[in-house]
This record gives C-alpha cells, sequence and structure tokens, in this order.
C-alpha cells in the first residue's frame, strides 16, 4: 500500500522505549500499539489476559501441558522433573510463552524475558494465536474457549474427590489406561457438545444413574435363552465400528463405577480439547510468527521501535524459523515454525507480486487483497488441507522438499519426487498426507463385542500401506482390559481384508 | 483491552504434588539408584541431594503406535544432490533422521532418565533402608538444638520482651525533638515579655498577646506525650544451632579376605550412620579411619574401604593403634570420641582377651560411645564372647549383629535414646 508505506517513512523516529528492561508501565504501552496495529490489519481476538510469571511457575506450566488447572498425576511430575533438569543444565531455554485457548487468552510471559521478547510474545501469543484460536473453523467447532477454565477445575475437583474416596492408587490406575488412549478419546466427525461447568455437575449424578442403568440393561439382554443364530446376527454389538474408543468404554464397559466413568469422561473430554491443536500446529504457529513478524515490521516502519530492538527481535525470530536440513544432526522434523511461516508470507506475496508460474497455480490468489485471502485460509483449513490446497511451487523449491519412499519390500529407498515441475504436485500430497492425523496414528477402532459369550472387546486395526503396530501394542491392551473389564485382542486387516491378530490381554 | 497481571507471587511449586506422585509410583527404582549412590559417597558426605538416574524404559507412557516396516512415504527438507527416482541406501538408525512419521513413543532413545533428589529426600532413602524409628529420622535430618541469643532492639514484638530502659531512652529523644521548636518560640516570648515588663509596658496589647502565646506554647510542650508507641523497644532474639564443640571418630574396619564388598557396604552404612549423628551434636568432627589385618594402618577414606588383604586377623592391633592416636593427638578434655568397629567376627584366638582388657582398661575410660557389629558371620566366635563381658561392664559399649542394614540401627538405639532424654 504505497500510501501508506510514504507517511510512514515521513513520520519522525519517536520509539516507545530505549534499552531491555521492562516494566508494567511499557508493556502496557507497548501492548496497546500492538493492538492498535492489529486491528489495523483487522486481527479478531478475544480478550486476553497477560500475565507475568517467573521461570519455576513457566516449568509447572509446562509440566502441565499449558493447563492453568489439572488434576495430580505423576506423568506431569514426570514431566516436571525432566523440564526442570534440562532447564537447570541450561540445556534448554524455557519457551518464551505459552498461551492457552480459552476467553479470556491467557497468555504467560516469563520475568526474565527483556522487553523485546515480552513485545515478541505479546504480538504472537495475544494477537497471533489468539486470532487463530478465535477464527479457526476446528477450534471453533470442537473447543469452547469460555468453558474450558471452569471445566478443569470441575475435573480436577472431581478427581481429588475420587481419590479421598477409592483411593489414589485406584484413580492413579485408571488415569494411566485413560492417558494412555487419548488420541483414540476424540470425536474425528461428530461435533461435541459445549462444555459448561454447571452444566457438568447438576448432570453428572443424573448421568451416573443413568449410564449405569443403560449399561445393565445391554448385559441383561443377555440371558442364555438367546441363542438363536439369527437373533444374534441382529444384535451385533456394536453396530457400526466405534472409533472413538473411550467413548466406546464410558457407554458400555460392564464392569466401571459411576465415577470411573466421569473420570475416563474427563480424559476424553480433554483430548478433545487439544484435538484441534494437534491438527494445526504447522497453521497455528505459522500465523503467529507471521504476525508478530508483520505487527512488529510495522512498528518499526512507524519508528515506535528502535533499531536495537529490532535486532534482537529478529535474532531471535530467525532462530525460531531455523529449518536444519535433513542430514544436519540438528533436524527432527520439519519445523513447524518455519514451514507455517513460511506459508503464510508466501501466500501474501502471491497476492501482492505474482509471478507467472503463481497465477497458473493459484489463479484465484494472485492479486487479490492479501488480508482476506489469508483470513480465508486461516480460517477453513487445518495442517492437511491448509498444505495441500496452498503449498506453492516457489517455497518447495525453496526448503528443497523431496518425498522418499521407504518399503520394507525394497533393500533401497526411492526417491519419489523432488522439487522440480514433474514433482511440484506429488511433494505437496505426500506432505500434507504427513500432516494427516488419521496416517499418522493407527487406525484403530472398537469391531466387536462378544455379547453372547465371554464379552470379549475385539478391537480392529486397519493397515495402511502394510504398517504394522509397534511393540507397545501388548501393554496398550492391557489399559484396555483394564478398562473393559474382560478379555480384549486386537487384530490387524491389511489391504485384502486379511485379519490376523496380533495381541490380546485380560 | 488486554489485562496485565502479575502472578510471580501466587501459586509457586504447583508441580510439588505431581513430583511427589512420581517419586512415590517409581519408589522401587529410586530407592535402589539412591543405594548405589549411597554406596559411592563418603561416610562424611551423606547430607546432600543426589542425581537419580532410572531406565527410560520403565517409565515410558504407551500409546498406540505403528512399528517399523510397511511402506512409508516421507517428505524431508533440504535436498542436495537427489533427483527424482534415486535409490539411496537405508541409514544405519531406523527411520533415518525422518521423525516426520510421527508418535514415536515419549522418551524413545534416551537410556536414562535423571533427576535431582534433594537433600531430604535423599536422606529419607537411606534412613528406610536402615529401619530407624521416625523419631530419630527427625533429630537426623534436621539442625538439632538451638540456643536463643540476644540480636539487638526491633520496634515490634511481644509484650513480654519489652525493653523498658530503652523504650524510656527513645521517648526521651521523642520529646526532646516534638518539643524543641516550641520551647525556643516560648523563650523568645518570655523574653519580650519580661522587655516589655521592663519598660512598664505591662499592660499594653502586645503584651497580653505574648502572654496568650506563652500560655498556648506551654500548653503545647505540655501536650507532648510522655511515652508513645513507637517509642517501644522490644529485645529480640533469633535462634542459633549450637553443635557444642568437637568430636573425632574412629572407624575401625577389618579387611581380611573374609570382608567383601557386600560386608564392606554394610559396615559403610554403619559409619555413616555414627557420622550423622555426630554432625547433629558437634560443631567439628575429625574422622579416623583404621583398617587391619594383623598389623593395623591409619589410611585416607578412600583406601579404607577399597581393597582387601589375605590373611589372618589381629583386631586388638587396630585397638592399640587407636589408644596411640588418642593419647597423640586427641587429649579426652577437649575432644568427645567416638568409634565404630566393623568385623566380620573372625580374630585370632588369643588376641580376643587382649582386646577386652584393651577396651576395658584404656580406651573407654577415654571414649564416649564404641559401637562394634559383626557382620553376616555365620557362629558368634571368640571376640563376640569377649565382647559380651565388655558389654555387660561397661555403658558406654554397643554391639549388633548384622544380617541386613535394618539391623544397624540397634546398635546406636542407647546412643539415640539418650539423646532424647
Amino acid at each position: 500500500m504505497p500510501v501508506e508505506t510514504e507517511s510512514r517513512v515521513s513520520t519522525p523516529r519517536q520509539p516507545l522505549s530505549d534499552g531491555s528492561e521492562w516494566t508494567f508501565e511499557l508493556i502496557d504501552r507497548y501492548d496497546r500499539e500492538i493492538a492498535r496495529v492489529a486491528a489495523h490489519y483487522g486481527l479478531d481476538t478475544y480478550p486476553s489476559q497477560i500475565e507475568i510469571i517467573s521461570s519455576e511457575q513457566m516449568i509447572d506450566a509446562y509440566s502441565s501441558a499449558g493447563m492453568p488447572v489439572g488434576y495430580h498425576h505423576w506423568s506431569y511430575g514426570k514431566q516436571f522433573l525432566s523440564t526442570q533438569k534440562n532447564y537447570q543444565r541450561g540445556r534448554m531455554g524455557l519457551a518464551y510463552e505459552i498461551v492457552i485457548n480459552s476467553s479470556p487468552c491467557i497468555a504467560y510471559l516469563m520475568e526474565e524475558n527483556t522487553m523485546t521478547m515480552q513485545a515478541l510474545v505479546i504480538a504472537h501469543a495475544a494477537y497471533g494465536h489468539n486470532s487463530f484460536f478465535k477464527g479457526n473453523y476446528l477450534f471453533r467447532t470442537w473447543t469452547d474457549a469460555e468453558g474450558i477454565l471452569d471445566y478443569l477445575v470441575f475435573a480436577r475437583n472431581f478427581v481429588a474427590d475420587c481419590e479421598q474416596r477409592h483411593g489414589e492408587a485406584a484413580v492413579e490406575e485408571l488415569l494411566d489406561s485413560c492417558h494412555a488412549l487419548m488420541n483414540y478419546g476424540v470425536d474425528r466427525y461428530r461435533r461435541p457438545a459445549r462444555l459448561s461447568m454447571a452444566k457438568e455437575q447438576a448432570r453428572q449424578t443424573e448421568r451416573e444413574a443413568y449410564l449405569q442403568s443403560q449399561v445393565n440393561d445391554l448385559w441383561r439382554t443377555l440371558p442364555s435363552r438367546h441363542t438363536d443364530a439369527q437373533e444374534k446376527a441382529a444384535t451385533r454389538f456394536p453396530a457400526e465400528p466405534q472409533e472413538n474408543l473411550l467413548y466406546f468404554i464410558e457407554k458400555n464397559a460392564p464392569r466401571l463405577e459411576p465415577w470411573q466413568r466421569e473420570i475416563v469422561r474427563i480424559a476424553r473430554k480433554i483430548a478433545q480439547y487439544f484435538y484441534p491443536q494437534r491438527q494445526t500446529q504447522v497453521m497455528n504457529e505459522g500465523w503467529a510468527t507471521f504476525w508478530h513478524y508483520t505487527l512488529l515490521n510495522h512498528l518499526y516502519e512507524e519508528g515506535k521501535l528502535t533499531d536495537g530492538f529490532m535486532m534482537e527481535f529478529l535474532q531471535s525470530h530467525t532462530n525460531v524459523v531455523y529449518q536444519p536440513p535433513f542430514h544436519s544432526r540438528f533436524y527432527s522434523g520439519i519445523n513447524p515454525y518455519t514451514l507455517g511461516f513460511a506459508m503464510f508470507q508466501d501466500l501474501r506475496r502471491i497476492c501482492e507480486h505474482p509471478s507467472d508460474e503463481d497465477r497458473r497455480w493459484f489463479p484465484e490468489l494472485a492479486g487479490s487483497d492479501w488480508r482476506s485471502s489469508l483470513d480465508f485460509a486461516m480460517r477453513n483449513f487445518k495442517d492437511e488441507s491448509f498444505i495441500a490446497q496452498y503449498l506453492s511451487p516457489k517455497l518447495i523449491r525453496d526448503l528443497k522438499l523431496f518425498a522418499l519412499v521407504d518399503d520394507d519390500r525394497e533393500d533401497k529407498l526411492e526417491v519419489a519426487a523432488i522439487h522440480d515441475d514433474a514433482g511440484y504436485r506429488t511433494v505437496r500430497q505426500r506432505l500434507a498426507d504427513q500432516y494427516n492425523l488419521g496416517n499418522r496414528e493407527p487406525n484403530i477402532q472398537v469391531a466387536e463385542v462378544d455379547v453372547f459369550g465371554d464379552r470379549t472387546l475385539t478391537l480392529r486395526h486397519t493397515m495402511h500401506d502394510r504398517r504394522p503396530l509397534g511393540d507397545s501394542t501388548a501393554e496398550m491392551l492391557r489399559h484396555v482390559a483394564r478398562l473393559w473389564g474382560y478379555p480384549v485382542r486386537i487384530e490387524s486387516v491389511d489391504q485384502d481384508g486379511v485379519a490376523r491378530q496380533v495381541a490380546s490381554a485380560g | 483491552m488486554n489485562r496485565l497481571v502479575d502472578r510471580r507471587l501466587s501459586g509457586k511449586n504447583r508441580s510439588a504434588v505431581n513430583r511427589q506422585r512420581f517419586l512415590r509410583r517409581f519408589k522401587a527404582q529410586i530407592r535402589r539408584a539412591a543405594a548405589e549412590a549411597v554406596s559411592g559417597r563418603k561416610v562424611s558426605d551423606l547430607a546432600r541431594g543426589e542425581k537419580i538416574s532410572i531406565p527410560a524404559k520403565d517409565l515410558t507412557e504407551p500409546i498406540f503406535h505403528h512399528g517399523p516396516g510397511g511402506r512409508r512415504n516421507i517428505v524431508l527438507p533440504g535436498n542436495r544432490e537427489f533427483i527424482s527416482g534415486d535409490r539411496v541406501d537405508r541409514p544405519q538408525e531406523d527411520g533415518g533422521g525422518g521423525g516426520s512419521s510421527g508418535g514415536s513413543p515419549d522418551g524413545d532413545g534416551m537410556d536414562a532418565f535423571v533427576f535431582e533428589l534433594s537433600k531430604e529426600e535423599f536422606m529419607d532413602y537411606f534412613f528406610e533402608d536402615l529401619a530407624l524409628p521416625d523419631l530419630v529420622k527427625k533429630q537426623l535430618a534436621t539442625t538439632p538444638e538451638v540456643k536463643s541469643t540476644r540480636a539487638g532492639f526491633v520496634s515490634q514484638g511481644n509484650p513480654s520482651s519489652l525493653h523498658v530502659v530503652r523504650s524510656m531512652k527513645q521517648a526521651i529523644g521523642r520529646r526532646l525533638a516534638m518539643a524543641a521548636g516550641p520551647r525556643d518560640a516560648l523563650r523568645e516570648a518570655r523574653e519580650a515579655l519580661a522587655e516589655l515588663t521592663a519598660r512598664g509596658l505591662d499592660a499594653s496589647p502586645e503584651a497580653d498577646a505574648l502572654r496568650e502565646d506563652i500560655a498556648a506554647l506551654e500548653a503545647r510542650i505540655a501536650a507532648v506525650p510522655f511515652i508513645d508507641t513507637w517509642d517501644l523497644r522490644y529485645a529480640h532474639r533469633v535462634d542459633q544451632p549450637t553443635p557444642s564443640s568437637q568430636a573425632v571418630m574412629f572407624c575401625l574396619l577389618d579387611v581380611s579376605g573374609s570382608m567383601d564388598e557386600d560386608r564392606k557396604n554394610i559396615a559403610k552404612r554403619f559409619f555413616m550412620l555414627l557420622y550423622l549423628f555426630l554432625t547433629k551434636r558437634y560443631e567439628r568432627i575429625e574422622l579416623v579411619f583404621i583398617r587391619h589385618h594383623t598389623v593395623a594402618k591409619e589410611v585416607d577414606e578412600e583406601e579404607f574401604f577399597a581393597s582387601r588383604e589375605s590373611g589372618g586377623t589381629v583386631a586388638s592391633s587396630a585397638l592399640e593403634l587407636m589408644h596411640d592416636i588418642i593419647v597423640s593427638r586427641y587429649p579426652g578434655a577437649v575432644w568427645n570420641i567416638y568409634a565404630a568397629q566393623a568385623s566380620d567376627g573372625d580374630n585370632w584366638e588369643n588376641d580376643s582377651s587382649r582386646c577386652r582388657e584393651l577396651l576395658l582398661h584404656d580406651i573407654l575410660p577415654l571414649t564416649q560411645y564404641f559401637a562394634y557389629v559383626e557382620i553376616e558371620a555365620t557362629e558368634p566366635q571368640s571376640l563376640w564372647h569377649e565382647y559380651e563381658k565388655v558389654s555387660a561392664a561397661s555403658q558406654r559399649f554397643a554391639m549388633q549383629r548384622i544380617l541386613t542394614l535394618e539391623d544397624i540401627y540397634p546398635v546406636f538405639r542407647d546412643l539415640f535414646s539418650k539423646k532424647e532424654a
């Protein structure tokens, strides 16, 4: 926008602050300025609450997956110990920020940060992530920002109450099993009900009674006179395969006590809450990084930031978006910050300065208003579809992406496609698949319960590209069996539809 | 508008409970690691935290994940020389750094999970092995006796520690300061009045005004309180730990062929426990290590636990050496002397009675406490029988046969119960 650029240039330099010390007044001033610029770009955000915390508190927050309240469990203690150790030895810096998808959106700033870092974090978390939480369709559908904090409080109190009544050991065992199955505690297609603490509490008693009666009902229909084969076939249970293992267990496990069902439900709800984050890591981080970069650069052009500020900011920004090549010993997967940031930058470039190639690949984007195009992309995609839709040939070249095939029937790896004309589409599709949670996690569903026999629960693993289950399967089945209360078996079905039992327990 | 909240002062240690849960869950592993750590430490170096390392595979949280095999598509960045259709060897390690396929279980690829135990936690594990009574654990783990000492005066405190003289001094100062201005003004007013009177203008309006001023000033001076709350001073006392004085601890160890690693480890804990007890009572503790087989030798700690020697045992050699050292270096009036002797009970037959003589006549009169343990001895032998006579004759002598770590404590029971009294 040339008009704006001119007016910015003519503005005299009046930096907000000079030096690295922060004060509450300064943070407030920076926040106002950033809010002004964010509004200028049309970012729509939840109100946010910026909390200053110490590094110990940051370690605490870290160890509970960023949740401000959580029930007690040893695994959080383990996380705490390893974070604390790494931090004390200086092996890792703490993340500069943690942001919680709630309304108000809570962003943590560490007191050790310099003013520059605080401003960076405010722009990144309180405006970047925040607007993503508010705008993206997955978060809008799956999570309830207003209800989550209350629900977490309810969950913590409920778990603590169960510990009192039934003993810590019993609750811990149950939570272990629930945690193990958390990735299979989400509805991938159905939309969940909204969370609300008041409703949860009011309904809990009612639900306990109702659930128990339902469960009993299911098993009461099985006296031995129902041996008729037709009837057996008619009452196949469950009628359809069930993808949500924890939901199935909560509703149907014969031997769970009401409080145990409630805890399974809590684990399931929390898994559901984190589900969108797992599906939008690249987009979410990319979006937040794009906006801290854009907002702070805008402020710099207005003369509100000093050169020293920008040097520090850019150094930190560059570290965040560094992508080591695959042969580097620092390589540990594709950096979601790099990929996401580069994609949003690239998107803006395509809108503002499209090349002929871009016009061929993205006719509807080239030359459009970049703000509305980016906004549309942020709202309506998840990592998988975002990459499939928007990864441009130029970016594939810049990142030098290439696709490998690792087939255990071949003795060598094959390079399927690289960053050339013939390979763009393949690379793009494969990279998108890589972010498909359905491909990353084994596809396991509840297939059948032997309602007329020994109540064995059968899980079915549908193999994808002949990939087998890992070595944790036997242990996992023990967890499922603990919840189910009766034997559990799992079978893998290959491409030809042949089922083979992999493990059993209970 | 965004809200800015300072949370730094609220809610520290939120993870403390979870940490405790973790420690409890892996108690067995941690205990094993702590026991190893104790063996690696010096006798005098027990009271500090420890880095504990337990195998990471014991504490993974399982999830369903893919195993190796099948057909995988991987997209990697940073291509250098590959072109489409190239076939390359598999890298050595599985996956070739292609962590992008996700789902690797927590902690995978790490051998050990390492974390710090605090001093208190570490001591707990140490005590647990020794089956110490809770009261004793508490004594050993906390800083014991404190003496309350004067530490100046403070402006706030308990009425019972009100310091009257100090408070009155304070009040005098305040009264002087508060009345100084009015007093000056009063003096001037009186002088002026006297002058007026001298000039015979006693009844003039000025004189009346002055008299009014004088009355007001006098009232003001009189209104200065004699004593006020901020004059009050209280004697301040602080608690200071007071280990009473100095002690020397003799560690006597039989290093003849039959003392293997396990027995030495038990002996080491025996020495550690006594040392720990002494640190709570004495400001300064010296350690003397004497090892013996047929001859005794004073050594440093490394050598003390280091090697075994073959051959017979003459326990009296160690006692003689100990006596010599006491006489030459630790005069009894200044030093509290403690001794701990560990042996497998094996001794040269004729030497045992000599040991008894030495103890009864030369050593026990000089020492506070002498503890003897016989570790995993099959049958009590001559030394045991002779020592039983010593034990009967002296209150300062304690002895115990030890099979496991839990047996160590009883030998010190008297020592600890004395302290309780």
